[in-house]
């Protein structure tokens, strides 16, 4: 089967959720490029967005259009191409919507699991949790006779544990999107050993076409990503209880998530990046992480804490942030969450204070969204590390004791075997989570 | 011609430019030119005839019937005589020949001028579908996404090819430099605000056919803009009912005028032949030769035209426009300032207005009005020239003025 035969009949699961919305956009746009291809004309091609929630896909269908339109415009030089011997379409604007109909026109939204019976391809983007997430794949499995691939986006789970579980023969692989898929360009793909090589070959390609950075992770859970970054979580939720002797749990969860944005130079403080990700999400992959690792503490009692309180963070459907730690407006932070009256306390009450207590950034502290796209990160970095070394105040320590940590935290996933090398896990932390500047580094 | 006025070129580069905020429309930038320039000629009791240059409103802004506007901008114009003037990007100087034919033709002796545009009501990619209305419709299905750059990329090329790409591409640059250069001195210009340090390595960015066309690069492009420009044309009795000195008016010393086959391709890639044509017509027409001008409106809707220009008005010979704008002959202190205040690139290109600004600069600069971006006037070569084209050098404009005596 060729990888444009492949595309002919692809399922995505979860396919209403945050993850999932993206890969199906992705998966659209790829199996309108290869249906329109000339030598394809005729041939059928269905991409089902199967979804629990009939309210969800009817969203969907929204945003997938928009998004469609968008993509439409930015190809436009292409799509006049495609669409030369169209003599009824003459406008920029006939050109759009004859595409955006046409990809709309690929796409089933159904909430019935066995759609995927006839589909090549199935992308999985559920809840991560391993026995749903294999009792989904051994059912469709079993009543396919197309043997279909699975290209599961699980961000922790073992694919080895996957394959095994449900029975797959190797033909599943991790292809972890990073959110949102749609502008993210890192793919974490991550192999069993028992993938099967033409799954592999598929899944590169197909990256390819999607323009993604592709970092291959060996399959030990977590990978990469959130193998660096639960473990910053743990450190960030160590640093902040090692303040609250003489701290409240609001200032010190205010003074950890400033360190680690504004002193690192990092887009989100620890504490937003674990709203933003979810709490509840960050929990189960922790569990996920720690039910294989068992050699090593991955428990966050203060996580499940919290979301037993109804603080869980996520976004809503308009892609909005939910409260967690922080509570937002307008996308900035205006309070923080206090464990003890359990509400949250204005911001204003706490920042001065702690301000004062952390002390002042180093004069010419770069600004990440300068920095990001700075060419010579270690001549903005290497004389940055140095003046934070040589301020000698609690933010810089706090600062300083994160950035080494997180250093290790990426040399040991290499150490480990996750990653292949140091390179790679810089890619992840620059590419998927929009560092300034790789954790591994010769600036402290 | 007295009493011009231009509104802002309102677009990408001005900081009060919010493309997802709402803006104001066709009304706001007519009421505002128009009612300017009634002001300074004593109200509109003074006005005879109306003339109103504008595109493509049609569709920019389902509006059509824009003579109509007149007595929207001053109840004095009710009734008066009025008439909406096309000619794609060369309809502002068309307007201005109307007005000069019904000031000959003795039935006005004070002409209210407007041209306006509003063209950031749709994405440039859409945007590009109405301005490709200035070309053969017939050929729209076979043209590039971005159908004008795609014709001047076509232009470019050929020159790149016949003439040397380097030094064509560095003088490009060095138009762009100047453009905005001019454009910071005008507080009305869009790139007014524009703090790039160096503009001419930014613009020697590689062209990307691959998301836009293959020979120019964004900044090689005139801007999407919003504006009007507005001016009033009078005869000598006129000037005297108005009460406005001479010495404070441009004479028109002549003009030419040419239209080319819309349907036929360019004769000569590398040549803006009706540019040509008319500037030699304009030239005859004022007795003067271009060694006259103290100064030069050329229509710059990309750099090569502006190149190109240099060429076909006789300060270089063709393949030598490059080295002409590089040796700095066409900045403000050069041997012919050209686009003081900007021109389409830097001040921007409000279509059905841009020939009626080019006017007023002109105006600005013979009077000595225009303020920072003042350039001097030697008595030996008193003129000036404004030159409007429409389409892929389609319809032309081209006009003399002096200062009144």
């Amino acid at each position: 089967m060729t990888y444009d035969e492949r595309l002919q009949h692809v399922s995505v699961l979860g396919a209403a959720g945050k993850m999932g919305s993206g890969i199906l956009l992705l998966t659209a746009l790829e199996m309108a490029d290869v249906s329109l291809k000339p030598e394809n004309k005729g041939k059928p091609y269905a991409l089902n967005a199967i979804d629990v929630s009939n309210e969800a896909l009817a969203g969907l269908m929204n945003y997938l259009r928009a998004q469609v339109m968008k993509a439409a415009e930015k190809k436009m030089v292409q799509l006049r191409m495609v669409y030369a011997e169209r003599a009824d379409l003459i406008e920029n604007s006939e050109i759009t919507n004859a595409y955006v109909n046409y990809v709309l026109s690929l796409v089933r939204p159904v909430t019935r699991l066995e759609n995927a019976y006839d589909s090549f391809l199935v992308f999985e983007a559920i809840k991560e949790d391993p026995a749903l997430k294999v009792s989904i794949f051994r059912k469709i499995n079993e009543n396919n006779t197309n043997q279909p691939w699975f290209f599961t986006n699980t961000s922790s789970i073992p694919i080895g544990e996957l394959d095994e579980q449900a029975e797959l023969g190797g033909r599943v692989v991790g292809f972890h999107f990073y959110n949102p898929p749609a502008i993210q360009k890192l793919v974490e793909l991550i192999k069993s050993k028992n993938t099967l090589t033409e799954v592999e070959t598929f899944a590169l390609a197909f990256a390819k076409n999607l323009k993604k950075t592709v970092v291959p992770s060996h399959d030990v859970a977590g990978f990469i990503g959130n193998g660096h970054f639960m473990r910053d979580l743990l450190y960030g939720v160590k640093l902040a209880e090692g303040l609250q002797p003489g701290k409240s749990f609001a200032e010190s969860i205010y003074m950890v998530n400033k360190v680690t944005q504004d002193f690192l130079v990092r887009p989100m403080g620890i504490f937003q990046l674990i709203d933003y990700v979810g709490l509840d999400v960050c929990s189960y992959i922790l569990s996920v992480m720690y039910s294989n690792l068992a050699s090593e503490n991955l428990n966050c009692p203060l996580l499940d804490e919290l979301i037993a309180l109804g603080v869980k963070g996520g976004q809503y459907s308009d892609g909005s942030q939910k409260d967690g730690f922080l509570k937002y407006e307008k996308g900035k932070v205006v309070a923080i969450f206090d464990k003890t009256s359990q509400s949250y306390v204005d911001i204003a009450g706490v920042q001065t204070g702690c301000d004062a207590s952390l002390g002042a950034l180093p004069a010419g502290t770069p600004l990440w969204k300068n920095a990001v796209r700075a060419k010579d990160k270690e001549a903005l970095f290497a004389p940055y590390f140095q003046a934070l070394k040589s301020l000698n105040t609690p933010g810089a320590s706090l600062a300083l004791d994160f950035a080494m940590n997180t250093k290790a935290i990426g040399q040991k996933l290499v150490t480990d075997g996750v990653a292949f090398n140091e390179n790679d896990v810089n890619t992840v932390l620059l590419t998927g989570f929009f560092h300034a500047y790789g954790p591994i580094n010769n600036y402290l | 011609m007295v009493a011009g006025y231009n509104t802002i070129s309102m677009g990408t580069g001005r900081k009060e430019f919010n493309p997802k905020k709402e803006r104001p429309g066709l009304e706001h930038y007519l009421k505002e030119a128009g009612q300017a320039t009634l002001q300074m000629i004593g109200g509109a009791q003074n006005v005879d005839e109306c003339v109103m240059g504008n595109f493509i409103a049609s569709r920019f802004n389902g509006q059509a019937n824009m003579a109509a506007f007149f007595p929207f901008i001053d109840e004095g114009l009710r009734f008066k005589p009025a008439i909406r003037v096309e000619g794609a990007c060369a309809t502002g100087a068309l307007a201005l020949v109307s007005g000069v034919r019904s000031i000959l033709a003795e039935t006005a002796e004070v002409v209210l001028v407007i041209g306006v545009e509003v063209q950031n009501t749709v994405k440039a990619i859409y945007g590009a579908d109405y301005l490709a209305a200035a070309g053969w419709a017939k050929n729209r299905k076979d043209g590039h996404a971005y159908f004008f750059p795609g014709q001047f990329s076509d232009r470019a090329g050929a020159y790149y090819e016949r003439f040397g790409r380097d030094k064509t591409r560095q003088a490009f640059a060095r138009w762009f430099r100047n453009a905005i250069e001019n454009a910071r001195l005008c507080p009305t210009a869009q790139e007014h605000h524009n703090t790039t340090g160096d503009l001419e390595a930014l613009a020697m960015m590689e062209p990307n056919g691959k998301s836009f066309v293959d020979n120019l690069n964004v900044f090689d492009c005139s801007k999407v803009s919003d504006g009007a420009s507005s001016i009033a044309i009078v005869s000598e009795e006129g000037l005297k009912r108005i009460g406005i000195p001479k010495s404070e008016a441009i004479e028109i010393i002549g003009w030419g005028q040419a239209a080319e086959d819309i349907t036929l391709p360019p004769s000569d890639l590398c040549e803006l032949t009706t540019v040509k044509n008319a500037a030699a017509k304009a030239f005859k027409s004022a007795g003067i030769t271009h060694e006259q001008l103290a100064t030069a409106e050329v229509h710059d809707c990309f750099t090569i035209a502006g190149i190109l220009s240099t060429e076909a008005l006789g300060f270089a010979k063709q393949g030598e426009g490059p080295d002409f704008v590089l040796a700095g002959e066409t900045s403000r202190t050069g041997r012919i300032p050209m686009n003081t205040t900007g021109g389409l690139i830097g001040w921007g290109h409000p279509t059905g207005a841009t020939g009626v600004h080019m006017a007023v600069t002109i105006l600005e600069q013979l009077t000595g009005k225009a303020g920072a971006n003042q350039i001097e006037i030697k008595p030996e070569r008193p003129y000036g020239l404004t030159v409007n084209m429409g389409g892929d050098d389609k319809t032309l404009v081209a006009i003399v003025y002096k200062r009144g005596e």
